[in-house]
């Protein structure tokens, strides 16, 4: 009986095998991160409310046609001068010192013919129901972009120790990497800030297109 | 001297890949781990638009509505832009029925902090979006997402 050992499987290729694998996998992965504009609806009210008047001058209008063009507080405007002119206007500060509704952070011209205080500024968006998605979000996004700007600006006057923006600790607090006690204050400081500013943005519903 | 002589001197002693292939091996569990595959087949065409002041979306509470022209393969749905949710084209009016669907998926402590995400291509017009918001009110699902890309829409 000649009894042979059985030969052993040479194991060589096996890197390759396991490469060529690992390569399909690298290449079909997607690491999907999905990232986008947060927004609150407002709730459905089943009785009107009795209307607010918002005085004209705490009001700001974008106006978007059928044809992506922006009407600015009913001038004709590019979309890159829409940041700069939220910002003078949320950060106007055009209530009189000695009033309640004075802001004494705003350092804006300070015109009476503008806001108040950001607190009582509003930005109302209106738009075509043929407007494109892309100039919707364009515009959504700068004005986020403005609020932002000028909470970064008051965060970091009011914790200068921080050494960061109220964006970056917003992200930081989003993805985990402050935690405990820590994130609880800074929590606090982000409402603050919050309420300081606080975004206030209203959308009309778009009217019928083809006017 | 001749004791301290080595036995074999000069050539290297080969180094040994008997442990590559467990190497590549973990690598290949990783990846094979993070991969998702996607779980709705895309039925709409899905050009995002472009921001950059962005959230990151909490994907375990979410629920996903695309909308957009009918993508490549699917031409027979016409050119009008649809939404979709889940794996099928969906009405304005069904959108209550699927998302609720969707729903229950979650997990039970997350189904009452849903917030739903849209994924609009960006030429569809407002006016489906507004639709579907107005839907969303009704339903008392308040938190929504614009998924956008990075990137912003004035660089180009």
């Amino acid at each position: 009986m000649a009894r042979r050992s059985a030969p052993e499987i040479n194991a060589g290729s096996m890197a390759d095998i396991a490469f060529l694998l690992l390569i399909f996998f690298l290449v079909t992965t997607t690491i999907e991160k999905d990232k986008g504009i947060a927004r609150q609806l407002p709730p459905k009210q089943e009785d009107q409310p009795e209307d607010v008047i918002i005085k004209q001058k705490n009001l700001f209008i974008v106006n978007i046609n059928k044809h992506d063009q922006l009407l600015v507080e009913e001038e004709l405007a590019d979309l890159k001068d829409l940041r700069q002119a939220a910002i003078d206007f949320i950060d106007n500060g055009g209530a009189p010192s000695g009033t309640v509704d004075y802001c004494n952070f705003c350092k804006g011209k300070r015109s009476p013919e503008s806001s108040d205080n950001p607190e009582k500024a509003v930005i109302s968006v209106q738009n075509d129901r043929l407007t494109s998605y892309k100039m919707y979000i364009a515009v959504q996004n700068e004005l986020v972009a403005a609020y932002n700007f000028l909470r970064d600006r008051e965060y970091m006057r009011l914790y200068p120790n921080r050494r960061a923006s109220f964006t970056e600790m917003k992200k930081a607090i989003d993805e985990g990497d402050i935690t405990g006690a820590q994130a609880d204050k800074i929590q606090e400081e982000l409402q603050a800030v919050q309420d300081l500013i606080p975004l206030k943005l209203s959308e009309a519903e778009p009217k019928k297109s083809g006017l | 001297m001749s004791k301290f002589k080595k036995k074999k001197s000069g050539d290297l002693p080969p180094i040994s890949t008997a442990s590559l292939p467990d190497i590549v091996f973990m690598l290949l569990f990783f990846f094979m781990v993070v991969t998702v595959l996607r779980d709705s087949n895309l039925l709409v065409q899905q050009k995002l638009p472009k921001g950059d002041q962005v959230e990151k979306l909490k994907k375990d509470r979410s629920v996903f509505i695309y909308a957009g022209k009918p993508g490549a393969g699917y031409e027979k749905y016409g050119k009008e832009a649809k939404i979709q949710i889940g794996d099928k084209f969906t009405d304005v009016s069904n959108i209550r029925f699927a998302l609720e669907e969707l729903r229950r998926k979650l997990r039970p402590e997350l189904q009452d902090k849903v917030m739903v995400a849209l994924k609009v291509d960006e030429e569809t017009n407002t006016g489906l979006v507004t639709d579907v918001k107005q839907e969303l009110r009704d339903l008392n699902l308040l938190k929504l997402i614009y998924i956008t890309t990075p990137g912003n829409q004035l660089d180009n």
